[in-house]
């Protein structure tokens, strides 16, 4: 039996993250790298960690390899303890059978003899979704102060978007009298930022009744709190202001990276009191050259620019050689831009070579047809060839030929 | 050729009084380079990347720091249950002061050598900034049947106390050891040299109970001709560090992009203490040149020929040239720096100016404020 732990995290990371297209194809959307030298789940661990969280359960299921690898003993994250620490936990054989992951009521319920070991009070349950700064033991203090069987971390979104997310209508006192998935006509701005603490004996109760009922999608959002809900269970709204981005489309991946060039966006990562923790690439600082021209962009160690770069975000070890043009870009580790080559609004995946002239994006200004745009997006080890163009949109897995 | 039956022994303290600015507060070993690094960095990297999963460091003073940095040698995977890496400071027994010399330590920890199951010995100390090949000097020590092999290079030696210079034969035999010669032309030792560990206690002991205190004098000079003692050219980007100078140098030396590829050679990678810093920040109006830029450096104003390290601060309108500007460094609004070495957490106000010359740089001691 492990000590017991007040609360303990339970990271849902098995999500495939299709949206994100050839991006995801051999690796979980958590794992999809962001900022310079982070992946997205750097900062829910980080978050745990810093809000003296030190047991976390991470549930795999799409794609596992090189989570399992970049998570490894979670020493990275200083989560590599004598009790508790970083957990994977894959779907497993059991002797009724083998089940995957069904939902992610389903994840949790799976786990429920992991979470028991810990014999907590209450449980965090986040996704790997998200870029965001937050003190979970906060919110805790919140959760026991109103007495709740859970409570949701709810951010008010612009109006506009409020569609776009699981909204939720709250009584002055902050607790919950009703949720709406996303509505076409929001009456509420208050979006759910899929971050939950439950008190883990109500939960387990919850999980329990809803794996026996054959109906349920066994879903937190959709089947387990609507059935607290109907149960007069205590839910609270827990107020979060801040940056918050899911990052769960090209355009939002794009748009959150260059965020962080963005003065008055409010996502500070120098900040010593509240570091994002991530795998530090053994390189030396980045060189860069006398005929470079680097202006408002976010460069990692090991890289080499004698090129221009210009409002992008460059990852270790990426090359950018003399003539060649980075704008409005975000270059994954270890590719190279030879030169001439022209990258502009695009995301280039990790190792991929973009051969001498080559063309891949355009900028919006430059198009007729404004529907024809979109961030153009090279994948992994992709090799576009010289003087090849990858058109705006364009998601691009295979080699493109070089054009003479 | 991976191998794991050599012990590795590192001096951190060898030659601190040869820059005394920078060592004034840490040892040899813990002294910041290029951008990232401290100076044990390359040795213990060298030794890892050949295999060695045992190496005792040898600290004599001042090196507060350098623990700081070494923590339990995780960062260079030397934090094992079995071997990893040994602190070995002074005050090792009730009667025991510091060491007084390179003997005097190698007897003091003659214990720790001997209780190593390792058959080879492989001595180093901190400032040589190279990128050794450990495995082929090992592969030459067998291939010739050595009792020593030692690393040298050939040129103009540094003014260093009791440097060894070598004449060889053709086959790499050191026939003569010369100590305290003219510098011009020379082979001089890198005192990084690997000895067979039977004999290597021998000479230790023998030499510290007859009260010998020189190393090249009294071990290498003494014993040219019974034993057979080789040399091995290094390879690649090797600088000694014996002045303020020659330090300034070797990092200004990684602007060329050769230099920078065979110091960082990504087969034999260069393991450091690591700090999680975001990338850099280039700011709007940025323009940087010819430099090297560590994480977590933001920048707004000019930077050419220089070498910044961890999360220095650039203000607009700064400008900031030939210069060596050490972690937390902050250069305020239009200062102005040319052939400066700012050490750790110093600030420059705000329209100050700063010049030194290449041959004679300013330094500026940590946490100062100008």
């Amino acid at each position: 039996m492990a000590r017991k732990q007040e609360c303990i995290a339970m990271l849902l990371a098995g999500g495939q993250g299709s949206r994100l297209g050839i991006l995801t194809r051999k690796i979980a959307k958590p794992a999809v790298p962001y900022g310079g030298k982070y992946r997205i789940i750097d900062f829910p661990l980080s978050n745990c960690v810093n809000s003296g969280i030190n047991t976390v359960g991470v549930l795999t299921q799409y794609q596992p390899l090189e989570l399992n690898d970049y998570i490894g003993n979670g020493q990275t994250w200083d989560l590599d303890r004598v009790n508790g620490g970083v957990h994977v936990l894959s779907p497993y054989q059991q002797i009724e059978g083998t089940q995957w992951y069904k939902g992610t009521a389903n994840a949790i319920y799976q786990n429920i003899s992991f979470i028991d070991r810990y014999d907590p009070e209450y449980v965090l349950v986040l996704s790997g979704d998200h870029i965001y700064k937050m003190d979970y033991s906060k919110m805790l203090d919140y959760h026991k102060e109103k007495g709740a069987a859970c409570t949701i971390a709810s951010l008010e979104v612009p109006w506009e978007e409020a569609s776009r997310f699981g909204l939720m209508f709250t009584n002055e006192d902050g607790s919950i009298y009703e949720f709406k998935e996303k509505p076409k006509n929001p009456t509420s701005n208050k979006a759910s930022m899929g971050v939950y603490i439950f008190t883990w004996k109500v939960l387990r109760k919850y999980l329990i009744e809803d794996e026996n009922n054959p109906e349920s999608g066994n879903d937190f959002g959709h089947d387990v709190i609507p059935a607290m809900h109907e149960n007069h269970e205590k839910l609270f709204a827990y107020p979060f202001s801040g940056y918050w981005k899911d990052v769960g489309t090209i355009d939002s991946l794009w748009e959150a990276n260059l965020d962080l060039l963005n003065p008055s966006v409010d996502l500070d990562l120098t900040d010593p009191s509240w570091k994002i923790y991530a795998k530090n690439p053994v390189a030396p600082p980045h060189y860069v050259g006398d005929k470079a021209y680097v202006q408002n962009s976010l460069i990692s160690e090991g890289g080499v620019i004698e090129g221009t770069v210009d409002f992008s975000i460059l990852f270790p070890n990426v090359v950018v050689e003399e003539g060649a043009k980075v704008l409005d870009s975000i270059i994954m580790p270890g590719t190279v831009i030879k030169k001439g080559a022209v990258v502009q609004y695009a995301i280039v995946a990790e190792n991929a070579v973009i051969g001498e002239n080559a063309v891949v994006g355009k900028r919006p200004e430059d198009m007729e047809d404004l529907d024809q745009w979109g961030v153009a997006v090279v994948g992994s080890g992709v090799n576009v060839g010289a003087g090849a163009a990858v058109e705006p949109k364009a998601m691009v897995g295979e080699d493109v030929e070089g054009v003479k | 050729m991976k191998v794991n039956h050599i012990l590795g022994i590192i001096f951190s303290n060898a030659y601190d009084e040869a820059i005394s600015e920078l060592t004034d507060l840490r040892t040899m070993g813990s002294v910041p380079f290029a951008g990232r690094y401290r100076l044990i960095d390359f040795m213990l990297s060298g030794m890892v990347n050949c295999g060695i999963d045992k190496v005792g460091v040898i600290t004599n003073s001042n090196f507060q720091s350098l623990m700081d940095h070494l923590g339990t040698g995780k960062p260079w995977d030397l934090s094992r249950k079995t071997g990893g890496m040994y602190l070995l400071p002074p005050f090792n027994n009730a009667q025991a002061g510091t060491y007084k010399n390179r003997i005097d330590a190698l007897f003091n920890v003659l214990d720790f050598i001997h209780k190593s199951v390792e058959e080879y010995v492989l001595v180093s100390d901190c400032n040589i900034v190279c990128n050794p090949d450990y495995a082929q000097l090992m592969e030459q020590h067998i291939n010739t049947g050595a009792d020593i092999t030692i690393a040298y290079c050939h040129g103009t030696a540094p003014a260093l106390k009791n440097l060894a210079t070598f004449d060889l034969a053709e086959d790499g035999r050191i026939t003569c050891v010369g100590v305290g010669d003219t510098p011009e032309d020379k082979n001089y030792s890198t005192n990084m040299m690997i000895i067979n560990k039977p004999l290597f206690e021998e000479l230790i002991r023998d030499a510290a109970v007859h009260n010998r205190e020189n190393v090249e004098r009294d071990i290498l000079q003494a014993n040219v001709d019974k034993l057979k003692i080789y040399g091995y050219k290094v390879d690649g980007f090797c600088m000694p560090i014996d002045s303020i100078e020659s330090y300034y140098k070797a990092n200004m030396a990684l602007l060329d992009k050769d230099n920078c590829r065979s110091l960082f050679n990504p087969d034999r990678p260069v393991y450091t203490k690591i700090r999680d810093d975001m990338p850099a920040l280039y700011g709007l109006g940025s323009n940087v040149k010819n430099s090297l830029i560590a994480d977590g450096c933001v920048i707004e104003g000019e930077v050419e020929n220089s070498v910044l390290f961890r999360g220095v601060k650039v203000e607009k309108g700064a400008k900031v040239k030939n210069s060596i500007v050490m972690q937390g460094a902050d250069i305020g609004e239009n200062a102005d720096i040319n052939c400066v070495i700012l050490d750790k957490n110093v600030s420059v106000q705000p329209g100050k100016k700063l010049t030194g010359d290449e041959n004679y740089p300013v330094y500026v001691a940590k946490n100062k404020t100008i």
